[in-house]
Parts: structure tokens; C-alpha cells; sequence
């Protein structure tokens, strides 16, 4: 019994420690605040989305699984909107069930367990009747695995092999248990068996005859503890496989659980986008290497999110570039750029639409982001030093068919130090096969990879606003002004009208 | 049927003479020398998990002759081959295991299953030494043993396991094993009555139900097991389902029988002295061995037969260290950093300066440590060493935990200081640390000038912690050693002590550019 809706051979691992590096790729890109709008209120639901794309697939044959899984789920919401409220239901059932497993004892053990499984098997029989209803409206390889699975599993003979389980599991016969003489000649090795049916009634009888039964009198208080002692020493490892089952039930619903979060999350930002006016697309992912990286009418859903209106999109073509740098003007989108781009190659790999008319890139290895902290108000030298241990972090973290995001990086030293430094590692980013995307006020920088490594890199400029809104981004070579100025007029003559 | 004479030992692993315990050994050292110089954690350690033993007074009391270190280091080496020490800790498990169920026997009620208990727990002790000593045995005479002490114990060892008492032993104990691990039985227990039964081979009722919910696995759960140690005590109960077991299974009980009452003394003395005593150098191979592993080296010195550090025997340790905070590193795979010591021509006195937490004390309890070590017979800190026996090794710390006025406290450290200097010999150690530094400057230098001109004229070695540099160029007999800091970063020590004239520079400053975090790294990093 496998949920399989997240890999086509394996559960979501959601347990794994998030990677050095996320917090600040999710702070860079503005992760929780879409993360927060796909779980509506839902705290699982954000928190397992957040996974999702932290951990995207590097494999396009699981992308594509994720994809065509999610088509069904927006498809029908309904459905699966009840599959995951039975899943929670189910993980909430058994964390209210009194006491906890006290190891001390395998009947109090036992006696949890019986009941923990009592429940889920009200569950699974719900989880059984929807499958029945509704398998047929479902599409997807991942969901006709999953129903198929359900009807095969949990058929009424299964049922009933459970419910004669829980009949024996109290014992009201007696218990019938083995055992050896161990050092000292004290029993050990006690292990429980079902009694056997044919002739032992007889063979009892003789036995008694025989004088090889003893009764232990009502008042001998030590002698009752010793049988009880060897009936809970018989009954340890049948508890334990109860309650393991118990667990292995649970974790099937957990599990579950989990990996509809994911999905419940895609259709709350699909229907809000659909709200908001945003267009989404199926992207097409390709294996590591493949020179494919481009975009159109792409966008930055997290600013959508926010504002709750339109924003501007923009195209890329950097097929077979290893490198964009993105110069211009000052609130031209250079930003908004860089992480609505990054936020893409993020859903895709998490099996997601994304935020774009159209968007094709080879999957990568890891997406790792290295931004302008503006926070930091500490010395000049500090900050520097700051951003290259940052930087050097990133270093021992990235790997070749990364995805390097720089947004402003090494401005926090002089123009040429910066340019200086950033050349040199971005030269050997390229070198060591990781992609970056380059947002910068360097103009030495930017200038020197305009005249010195233009064939592997593509060049976007933030063209000067005239008005509130910015333009989009154009192909073009650097210029030396950002247009800081145009700001600087526009804020103060503005203010003095 | 004893081969020992009158519960004496016919070889002891400690002591030349095994009467000569009580002769041939210094006096131990007062409580101050262990809490100084962080031995008290290292004996500690030593005995920690060896109580049944009673090493305590073995670690605690110094050799004072030569020979009688040499005869020790012959064992110890002996027991630094990995098979030879495994060997001898098996056997000591399972004569602990022997002597438990010697132990519990006795605990045992006479009326408890017609003695079927007792007998059992008697054949267990049997089986027990029987297994320990023969794998002993045939482990010792397989391997390359050249001590005096263990070649002797192997002679008496072979002679043993020969003889028909202990050969004719081994038999009865596998037979009757056997015939008692055969017997498999069931109870069927309702309400307060049991019946005892033969099994039938029926199957493990929690593999049924495992089989059942098996498609529900995820991977690997938690285990539910309660943990029910072994039944070790009699009862009455199992004394009933014994009797029972009795009369369904006659002959291996009264084969068990016959076997208790035909073997009545069943450990030898020397071997149970060997166990006790082998246990002294076990316990030390084991608390040197992580210190090996992060790669730090011990060794057996070289004991000066002359006179301490005259012209033909110079004291001289290479890369030696302080043992217990060795021992505290390692647990954290980092080794201690090393430092040697040399005295030439008529050096007496290591006087040590340099930086706060510079490593100047440890260095000051590694010389005091590797001595005492050394008088123990056991191996010492250090790549090589050559080493005189001291007659007393006397610590001279500051108290720091005495709320005392600064004259009551530099009272009572001269005090002390007089009391070591009567009875100081040219054969003795002195370790002081930081001592008359409660005063100002000028005292200091004084005070200091005094003592060391005092130690210089008794010929005792000594190890002088200061911050008064002039004490380090006081006269012939004074060495210079200035604990390090990394010259780039003057914040960094090294831990390190070397030869050269103190020069009371400042290490308070830090300097900039610590993190060399530079560009050039970062590329380096990224095209490696």
C-alpha cells in the first residue's frame, strides 16, 4: 500500500532536512509567501509545498508524472479534496485515541494497537468505497496505480482476515505459549502461538491427568505476577507487530496525506491566480545539459500574489547560454526578472505549472540564490566580507548543472574590487557547468562579459521608465547609467510639486 | 585437585615476586598530586566499569626501582598486541560471567525445584571458566609472549588445562549443555492454572499477524519491544514447571545432578590472580587507545639507572602530552598537540612563559604526568623517552578556590612551597604552577628568584610556570620554554612550547583579516 502520487516508485521523502542554503532562497525568491497562499490556512499544506519545490525532481520522467497526476487533481478537485480530508481525518483519529504506547507493558501496548487499528479500518473502508465511486474520472498512470491499488488491497476477504485478528487478539481462551531453559535453567525464549484446533482439548485433559498441571493459588500474590509476567513476555512481540502495524497504517495515511498536500496546494494557487487574471502553463522540462532555456510572457506570481493585479511580464531566449546578466535602469524589473525566473525552474522541477505563457528549460541540479542584503547596515569592509562568506558557502554548495541567482552581489564594495571579483566568478561558474543569472550595477562587470564572453551569455537591459509601470526587459548591451538619476529627479521634483 | 600450593599463585603479572606486593613500592601521593596534575579523572577512568577488581591501590602507588618497572613494561608490551589483549579480555568476561553465577547459586533456596536450579547455575559457572580458560589457552600459545611474567603464567596454564580434572570437566559440561538446550517446552496458562507440555512446533503468532498487515508497510517503524532483561532468578513457579520438566525429561536432570555433586572447588588462585591483575595494564591499553587513534603516540621509557639526569642519562621526552586532556580531545577525534622536553648539561628547571591559555600548564602537568606514569610501569605519553625514577613527585598549584586574603594566600602557598623544599631530594619532581603570583611583580620575581636558587642547589627537576620573565635566564640550571601563538594572528595560540628566551611580548591585539576568506580561494575552491 503506497501512495506513489509524488514518484512513480517511491513516497515523497518530507522528512528530510531542508538544505543549507533554502532559507535564504526562500527570502530571495518570496517562497513562504506563495507557499502560504497554496496552503490557505492549511499549515501542511504550505509546509509540504515549500518541500515540493525546495526539493524539485531533477528527473523530467517524474516532472511529467507530477504533471499529468496534477491534471487529473485540477480536474477533479472535488475528489480529491475529500481523499485528503479522509487522510487527515484518519492521521487526527489516531492522535486522539487515549494513552500512549508505555513500552513497559505489551498489554497496554496490545491494547492501543487493537484499538488504533480498529479505527483506521473504519478509514480504510471509506478510502475503499471512494475508490469504488469515483476511480473511473481518473486519468493519470499515478491515479489508476493508486485506485488499482486500493480495490486489490482492500477487498472485503482482507477485511475479514483483519477483524479475526482483532477477535484473537484478546485471548478469552487462554494462552498457549513455548519456551526453553535458558542459563540457570530459568525459562527463556517465551513465544505465543495460536492454539492449535484439532485434539488439544484431549491432549489437555490427559495432560492434567498426568499431574503435569499445577494451579498457582489465588492468595500466592508472587506466583500470579510470575504467570503474568510470562504471559507479557509471550505477548511482547505480538504487541510489537500490532502496533508496528498500527504505525505502518498510519504512516500509509501520513504519507497520504502529504502527498495530496502538494496537490491541494497546486489547485488553491490555481484558483487563485485564475482570480487574480494570472495565465499559467504546463512547462516543458528537459534532461540535465540540454541547451533549451527560455520563457515567454513569464512573470513574477509572488509579486501578482502581493499586489493582487497585473504585473509585467517578459521573454527570454537563452537557449545554449550559460549565463544572463541583467543591467538597466533602477525599478526597471530586474528583480522581479531574476525570481520570477528562478520561481519558475522551481515549479517546474516541483512538477508544477509556472507562471508564464510558455517556459522550456533544462532541469538543474539545485537553484541557490546570493542577494543584496539590505539589512545589513554594518562597515563597508564588514559587508564585503559578509557576502563572500556567503558567497563561499555557496561555493562548496553548488554543483555542476546549478542554477546560480546573483542579485546585485559584491555591490557592496567599490566598482571595480566588485567587478573584479564577480568576473572571475562567474568565469568560473561557466567553467564548472553552473548557470547564472546575473543582476547587476557593475558596469565594469557587465561591460567585460559584453566584450570578452558574449557568445555563451545573454544580455537584458531594464529600459528607462517614463512611467509607473516598467517596461519590459529588451536584449542590448549595458550602458553605464542606470538611470539612477531619472529617480532621484522624478522622487524629489515630485515631491516638490 | 589444585596446582597452585595453598592458594598462593604461582606467577603474578604485577609483581617479580608475587609475595612482593607490599615491598619494592613508593609511598602514594597526597590528594593535591591528583587533583594537580588531572590524574584523579584518569584513575577514575581507569577503574571506571572495574570495580569487581580493586585496582585502585595498583594505579595509586608508584615503583620506585628500575627493575622492578622494567619487569611491567615487559607485560604491558606483551599485551599491546592486539590478539594478545583481546584474548585476555575474553577470558576476563568470562570468568565474570563464572563468578556470577558462582554468586547467585548461593542465593538460590534449598527448596526450589528439587535443586534442578542450583545444579543448573552451577553448571553455568563450569561452562563458563571452563570456555574462558581454554580459549585462553590455546589464545596464549599461539601468540608471541616474551614477558617474564606471562611466559610463566603460560607454562602454569598448559600444565592446568592437561590435567584430567579440568579435561574430564569439559566433557561432562558440553554433554549436559546440550541436553538441556534440546528440551523446548509449552505452557498453556489460563486463569492460575498451567500445564506443562511438550511444543509442537506451532508457529509465532506475531509473524501471522505481521504477514496480515504486511502491504501496509512504509519503511521502518519504531519497535514497540518492552525490554524484559533474562530471567535470572529462581522462583517457585518455574521451580514447579521445573519439577514437571524432571519427570517428563529424566535423564538430562539427573545427569546434572551427579555432575554437582561430583565438582566442588572449581576456580584456581593463579588464574583468578591473573584475571584481577592483567586487568591493570587492560584497562590502561584501553584508555591509551583512542589517544593512538586521533594519533598521538605512546611509549615505553627508558628508566635511568644513575643518577637523575647526570651526564649519562639526560631527561629527554619527544612529543609528549597532558594525558587527561588528551583523553578529553580524543572522544572528540582531536588530538592533543605535543611537546617535548630536553634537559642537557646541568639543566634542571623548565621555567615556562608566554600567553593566557597558552598551553603553559599543561605542559607543567604532562612533565609531572609522564614521570609518575613512567614509575607505574606502564607506557607514557611521548614518541620516545628517557626518564629518571623520581622518589616523590610534588605539585605546586595555585589555589584558586580559597577565599582567602591575598597575604592568607600567598601565606599558604609558601608554606607549601617550604614544606616540598625539606623534603626534596635530587631524586624528585617538582611541578609548580603559577605560584606566587597573588603578590606584586617585584615580590614575585623575588620569591621566585629564592625558591629556584633553592631547587637549583637540592638538584631537584622542576617545572616552573610564571609570568616573571627574568626567572627564565635565573641561572645554569634554568631553561627558557615560551608556549606559541600563530605569528599572523597573535588571537591563535598554538599550544606549543619551545626553546628560546622569554620576550614578554603583547598577544592582546587581534588583526584583521582572520576569516581569509579572499577571492582567490573562492575561485581555487571552484575549480578544483
Amino acid at each position: 500500500m503506497k501512495a506513489y502520487l509524488l514518484h512513480p516508485d517511491k513516497d515523497f521523502d518530507f522528512r528530510r532536512d531542508l538544505p543549507e542554503g533554502s532559507d535564504e532562497l526562500s527570502q530571495d525568491l518570496g517562497l513562504d509567501i506563495l507557499c502560504t497562499e497554496m496552503g490557505r490556512g492549511d499549515r501542511l499544506v504550505s509546509e509540504i509545498c515549500k518541500r515540493a519545490l525546495v526539493f524539485g525532481s531533477k528527473d523530467t520522467a517524474t516532472i511529467g508524472y507530477r504533471q499529468r497526476v496534477l491534471y487529473d487533481c485540477l480536474q477533479h478537485s472535488g475528489v480529491v479534496g475529500e481523499l485528503y480530508d479522509l487522510a487527515v481525518e484518519a492521521v487526527d483519529a489516531e492522535r486522539q485515541i487515549w494513552g500512549l504506547y508505555n513500552r513497559s507493558s505489551p498489554r497496554a501496548v496490545l491494547s492501543r494497537a487493537v484499538r488504533v487499528v480498529e479505527t483506521f479500518v473504519g478509514y480504510l473502508r471509506r478510502l475503499r468505497r471512494l475508490s469504488d465511486e469515483h476511480a473511473d474520472e481518473f486519468s493519470s498512470d499515478g491515479f489508476a496505480r493508486f485506485f488499482k491499488m486500493v480495490s486489490e488491497e482492500l477487498d472485503d476477504a482482507y477485511f475479514a482476515e483483519v477483524q479475526d485478528h482483532l477477535e484473537r487478539l484478546k485471548f478469552r481462551g487462554g494462552m498457549l505459549i513455548s519456551a526453553g531453559l535458558g542459563p540457570g535453567n530459568t525459562a527463556k525464549g517465551f513465544v505465543l502461538h495460536l492454539r492449535p484446533g484439532r485434539g488439544w482439548r484431549e491432549r489437555l485433559a490427559a495432560l492434567r491427568r498426568s499431574g503435569d498441571t499445577f494451579e498457582v493459588p489465588t492468595r500466592d500474590e508472587a506466583g500470579l505476577k510470575i504467570l503474568d509476567e510470562w504471559e507479557l513476555r509471550s505477548l511482547n512481540l505480538v504487541a510489537n507487530a500490532v502496533a508496528q502495524s498500527a504505525e505502518h497504517i498510519r504512516s500509509f495515511f501520513t504519507v497520504l496525506e502529504t502527498e495530496l498536500a502538494f496537490y491541494v496546494g497546486c489547485i488553491n494557487l490555481r484558483a487563485r491566480l485564475s482570480e487574480l487574471g494570472g495565465a499559467v502553463c504546463v512547462p516543458e522540462p528537459l534532461p540535465p545539459g540540454e541547451p533549451a532555456w527560455s520563457a515567454e510572457g513569464l512573470y513574477d506570481l509572488v509579486l501578482v500574489l502581493r499586489s493582487g493585479g497585473r504585473v509585467v511580464d517578459n521573454d527570454m531566449g537563452a537557449d545554449g547560454k550559460s549565463l544572463v546578466v541583467v543591467t538597466g535602469a533602477n525599478q526597471g524589473g530586474k528583480s522581479t526578472f531574476l525570481r520570477s525566473l528562478g520561481l519558475a525552474q522551481l515549479m517546474m522541477q516541483a512538477g508544477m505549472f509556472v507562471a508564464a505563457s510558455r517556459f522550456r528549460a533544462a532541469v538543474v541540479t539545485g537553484v541557490l540564490s546570493h542577494f543584496k542584503r539590505e539589512e545589513d547596515a554594518s562597515l563597508r569592509g564588514g559587508k564585503l566580507d559578509e557576502e563572500l562568506r556567503r558567497m563561499s558557502r555557496i561555493v562548496r554548495r553548488i554543483s555542476s548543472g546549478g542554477l546560480l541567482l546573483c542579485n546585485e552581489s559584491f555591490a557592496s564594495t567599490n566598482e571595480q574590487e566588485g567587478s573584479e571579483i564577480a568576473l572571475e566568478l562567474v568565469r568560473a561558474m561557466a567553467e564548472a557547468g553552473v548557470k547564472v543569472v546575473y543582476v547587476t550595477h557593475l558596469f565594469e562587470l557587465a561591460n567585460r562579459l559584453w566584450s570578452e564572453d558574449r557568445d555563451c551569455a545573454l544580455f537584458l537591459r531594464a529600459p528607462r521608465r517614463s512611467g509607473a509601470q516598467p517596461f519590459k526587459l529588451v536584449e542590448g548591451a549595458p550602458e553605464p547609467s542606470a538611470y539612477g538619476e531619472d529617480l532621484y529627479r522624478r522622487i524629489f521634483e515630485e515631491d516638490a510639486t | 585437585m589444585e596446582l597452585s600450593s595453598e592458594g598462593r599463585p604461582a606467577c603474578s603479572v604485577l609483581f617479580e615476586e608475587p609475595s612482593q606486593e607490599v615491598t619494592g613500592q613508593g609511598e602514594a601521593p597526597g590528594p593535591d598530586f591528583w587533583k594537580d596534575l588531572h590524574l584523579e579523572e584518569v584513575v577514575a577512568a581507569l577503574v571506571a566499569r572495574r570495580g569487581q577488581y580493586d585496582l585502585e591501590q595498583f594505579f595509586r602507588t608508584p615503583l620506585v626501582d628500575p627493575g622492578a618497572v622494567r619487569y611491567r613494561q615487559e607485560v604491558a608490551r606483551d599485551l599491546e598486541d592486539p590478539a594478545t589483549a583481546e584474548c585476555t579480555r575474553a577470558f576476563a568476561e568470562g570468568m565474570d560471567r563464572a563468578r556470577s553465577f558462582l554468586r547467585g547459586m548461593g542465593q538460590i533456596r534449598d527448596d526450589f525445584g528439587g535443586g534442578h536450579y542450583r545444579q543448573a547455575w552451577f553448571l553455568d559457572a563450569a561452562d563458563n571458566y571452563w570456555s574462558a580458560v581454554s580459549r585462553l589457552h590455546d589464545g596464549l600459545a599461539s601468540l608471541a609472549v616474551r614477558s617474564r611474567a606471562l611466559l610463566c603464567f603460560r607454562e602454569y596454564l598448559s600444565r592446568y588445562v592437561r590435567s584430567e580434572h579440568f579435561v574430564s570437566m569439559g566433557a561432562e559440561v558440553r554433554g549436559l549443555r546440550d541436553d538441556l538446550a534440546a528440551i523446548h517446552y509449552a505452557l498453556f496458562i489460563k486463569g492460575p492454572r498451567v500445564t506443562v507440555a511438550h511444543y509442537e512446533g506451532w508457529p509465532d503468532y506475531s509473524t501471522e499477524i505481521e504477514r496480515t498487515f504486511r502491504r501496509f508497510r512504509q519503511g521502518e517503524v519504531r519497535d514497540f519491544l518492552a525490554d524484559f532483561r533474562d530471567q535470572r532468578d529462581a522462583n517457585h513457579v518455574q521451580a514447579r514447571v521445573l519439577e514437571r520438566l524432571a519427570r517428563q525429561h529424566p535423564g538430562p536432570f539427573a545427569r546434572l545432578a551427579a555432575f554437582y555433586a561430583g565438582r566442588d572447588r572449581l576456580l584456581d588462585p593463579t588464574i583468578v590472580a591473573f584475571d584481577r591483575e592483567v586487568q591493570f595494564y587492560l584497562s590502561y591499553l584501553e584508555f591509551a587507545g583512542p589517544l593512538e587513534q586521533v594519533g598521538l603516540s605512546l611509549c615505553y621509557p627508558e628508566i635511568c639507572e644513575a643518577e637523575m639526569n647526570d651526564g649519562r642519562c639526560q631527561t629527554h621526552v619527544e612529543e609528549s602530552f597532558d594525558i587527561a586532556l588528551a583523553a578529553r580531545l580524543a572522544t572528540e577525534g582531536t588530538a592533543a598537540v605535543t611537546n617535548d622536553i630536553a634537559l642537557s648539561g646541568p639543566e634542571r628547571i623548565l621555567v615556562v612563559t608566554g600567553p593566557n591559555s597558552g598551553g603553559k600548564t599543561t605542559f607543567a602537568r604532562m612533565f609531572g604526568q609522564v614521570h609518575f606514569l613512567a614509575s607505574l610501569g606502564l607506557p607514557v605519553p611521548g614518541r620516545s623517552a628517557r626518564l629518571s625514577l623520581a622518589d616523590r613527585i610534588f605539585t605546586h598549584f595555585e589555589r584558586e578556590e580559597r577565599l582567602e586574603t591575598l597575604h592568607g594566600k600567598l601565606q599558604d602557598e609558601l608554606i607549601r612551597v617550604r614544606g616540598i623544599l625539606e623534603r626534596a631530594t635530587n631524586k624528585s619532581v617538582i611541578v609548580m604552577n603559577e605560584s606566587f603570583a597573588s603578590t606584586t611583580l617585584a615580590d614575585s620575581r623575588f620569591i621566585g628568584t629564592r625558591v629556584l636558587e633553592k631547587v637549583t642547589a637540592e638538584g631537584a627537576l622542576c617545572v616552573y610556570v610564571t609570568f616573571v620573565d627574568e626567572l627564565a635566564s635565573l641561572n645554569k640550571a634554568t631553561v627558557s620554554m615560551v608556549a606559541e601563538v600563530v605569528p599572523e594572528d597573535p588571537e591563535v595560540r598554538t599550544f606549543k612550547l619551545t626553546r628560546r628566551p622569554a620576550d614578554g611580548r603583547a598577544y592582546a591585539k587581534a588583526l584583521a583579516n582572520k576569516h581569509g576568506l579572499t577571492y582567490t580561494r573562492v575561485v581555487a575552491e571552484l575549480t578544483s
